[in-house]
């Protein structure tokens, strides 16, 4: 009740804003905190920073001092990988003039424009960049709580689960069962859940060749499945079932306490189980009050503005934008968009055109990498796709060791793109 | 037979009109075999003892993937077009030879490029004798093959807008290192402006293969390769 009175007051002084634009903040600058040091949040705060040249008073908040990327994350369960290559630290946005600080949100008062954190700090904005990521739909898997995630690892949000994950799997039993619960649509990364199969199984291939890989999916389709059954026929022949939901994929239930997995009414014990729970945006947008009933925050194509309040912006996994998948390579399109936006209306600079683009590389096995991507233009209604493409069945191998290449070098750009 | 077609390929072009001369015969093949000596045989041989020199030989050329001759040492540049999937045919020749840096970025074919359309036809018909199966090619209707690449000097002499090249660049640095780093992907600064937007609209006219590169080039208009073009030109 009191969220639909606040965001009511929200809009109403939102609006009222706009007309004593530009907005100048106790120090003189208009003040943009960013929630989430992600590829969507971090690349907003370091691009806003970098362009208007101590025009903005930025901070951002994120939870872990050193942030480890989702993407990529695969081939660290893989053996391609260290751990350590996938964390980042922010001390290039603090260089930059950015104050970081390590908390998490708990609340937001949009009436009042201002962010409570955990640790008791209260930031006032006069600009509100949400970029949570995701949090998990609660009940989505029955018998999975997130209070079992020590047992039954999700590890989908990159850090500890994903050590976690990857001890288990080594633990594993000569000829276990690792099984999967991939999660409904929408969800983060398209191709995560089938990239970390083919990764599982190329670790098991060398250390556990008699293990089985039982891959359970609520979908009917999923992103570069034909690229994937290839691969696995290929690679791992024998070694992955996938039952979809036509065998009882949608309405399977897990047992944390006893290690076993139910599908369709038939219970069977596993070694390691990863579930990857339904998912909605990060819980901070809606405490924030800017989801809607999908879970997810409705965006303005043009700019990433929300549709419920404009002087709150959310950007990457949390918005609900249209056709552009969950993932990094998105969520820093996005971000880069949204900060020339945020600036032009700050500060006055060019606006320009809005530009999205993703492509989402996914490594099959070693040095056969395969892509998809498409560029897409904001329309009154979502984010929509202009042009497509896809990796092909049948490639040469040393076109697929160049997509892999090719990989690796984007990891380095985008995170370069994103951390500084 | 053959004058059937003759009459059948006039027809056609009449019907589209507005294709060059060049595309109905390919080109006279002793004027290029004279042209090839003087441009090319410094460093390439072809005929069927050809051996590779300073440059690959060029036997059998069309339909061959490029940087694909055995035992040749390839720029890192035309290696990875071979592995995206560029392939020699009239189209991706005829580009190559006005303009190699057009298409091949880093190549180490030190050559200017031939700019008369005409000796470029001789050449490539020169070329073209040489090849497993001359009579196949073009394998489709002369009217399949695209016109002359060339870019109007008017798309050349552009002048960017450098600031809304930044904005643009923002795309670009999603998977290309802003320091100039080539890991994977190649490095796209310091550039210069010419040769950035004739690599764009090779891109923009799939004349490059990538495909990722081909999408992100097909939504940019002259004006907004000219921008990328100003902004990188002073990048380092």
């Amino acid at each position: 009740m009191t969220l639909t009175r606040r965001s009511f007051i929200g809009t109403g002084l939102a609006t009222g804003a706009l007309l004593q634009a530009p907005m100048v903040g106790a120090q003189g600058r208009p003040r943009v905190v960013v929630i989430g040091g992600g590829a969507g949040g971090a690349t907003m705060a370091r691009y806003l920073a970098k362009d208007s040249e101590g025009g903005l008073d930025i901070t951002l908040v994120e939870a872990n001092p050193i942030y480890t990327t989702c993407f990529f994350s695969n081939l660290y369960l893989g053996g391609f990988r260290d751990f350590e290559s996938l964390q980042h630290g922010y001390s290039r946005l603090s260089d930059m003039g950015i104050t970081v600080i390590t908390d998490t949100a708990t609340a937001v008062d949009r009436a009042a424009r201002s962010v409570t954190l955990a640790g008791g700090q209260s930031l006032i904005y006069d600009r509100l960049v949400l970029a949570p990521g995701i949090d998990f739909r609660e009940g989505s898997v029955p018998g999975w709580s997130l209070s079992d995630q020590d047992i039954m690892p999700h590890a989908y949000k990159a850090g500890p689960q994903t050590l976690l994950l990857k001890a288990q799997i080594e633990a594993m039993p000569q000829g276990g069962v690792f099984a999967m619960i991939a999660p409904p649509n929408p969800y983060r990364c398209p191709p995560g859940p089938y990239e970390r199969i083919s990764m599982v199984a190329h670790l098991l291939k060398q250390s556990n060749p008699t293990a089985k890989i039982l891959l359970i999916d609520p979908k009917e389709k999923f992103s570069k499945q034909a690229l994937f059954e290839e691969g696995w026929q290929t690679h791992y022949p024998g070694m992955i079932e996938r039952i979809g939901p036509d065998f009882g994929g949608a309405s399977a239930e897990v047992r944390p306490a006893t290690m076993e997995v139910v599908v369709d009414g038939e219970a069977m014990k596993v070694d390691c189980c990863n579930v990857i729970p339904g998912q909605v945006a990060g819980r901070i947008a809606a405490l924030a009050g800017v989801t809607d009933d999908s879970g997810w925050a409705p965006v303005m194509p043009e700019t990433m503005a929300s549709r419920v309040d404009d002087t709150v912006w959310v950007l990457g996994d949390a918005s609900a934008q249209g056709d552009m998948p969950k993932s990094g390579f998105s969520a820093n399109a996005q971000a880069k968009v949204a900060a020339n936006a945020l600036r032009g209306q700050l500060l006055g600079s060019r606006i320009f055109p809005a530009r999205y683009s993703n492509t989402c590389w996914s490594l099959i096995a070693p040095d056969d990498g395969v892509k998809v991507g498409a560029s897409y233009e904001p329309t009154p209604e979502k984010i929509a796709s202009v042009e497509s493409f896809v990796s092909q069945t049948g490639e040469d191998a040393a076109l697929r060791k160049a997509t892999y290449e090719e990989s690796l070098g984007w990891y380095a750009g985008i995170t370069a793109d994103i951390f500084g | 037979m053959s004058g059937w077609r003759g009459l059948l390929l006039t027809l056609v072009l009449a019907a589209v009109g507005s294709l060059p001369a060049a595309a109905e015969s390919l080109g006279d093949e002793s004027r290029g075999a004279v042209l090839f000596n003087r441009e090319c045989s410094v460093c390439h041989r072809i005929g069927p003892d050809a051996e590779n020199r300073i440059g690959p030989r060029l036997t059998g050329l069309f339909g061959r993937r490029a940087g694909a001759v055995p035992g040749f040492e390839y720029s890192k540049s035309m290696a990875r077009m071979g592995n995206d999937g560029l392939t020699w045919t009239l189209e991706t020749l005829e580009a190559y030879v006005e303009n190699p840096k057009a298409l091949i970025s880093g190549t180490r074919m030190n050559y200017r490029g031939l700019k008369d359309a005409a000796a470029r036809a001789d050449l490539l018909a020169f070329l073209r004798l040489h090849s497993d199966r001359p009579q196949n090619i073009p394998e489709a209707e002369p009217t399949a093959r695209k016109t002359d690449p060339d870019l109007d000097a008017a798309v050349l002499a552009i002048k960017g807008d450098r600031d809304y090249g930044e904005y643009l660049s923002a795309e670009c640095t999603t998977c290309h290192q802003r320091d100039g780093t080539d890991q994977g992907i190649p490095s796209i600064t310091r550039w210069p402006e010419e040769d950035f937007v004739v690599a764009m609209h090779a891109y923009k006219q799939r004349l490059r293969p990538h495909p990722v590169m081909q999408m992100m080039a097909s939504r940019l208009s002259n004006d907004e390769i000219a921008a990328l073009a100003a902004f990188f030109a002073d990048q380092d």
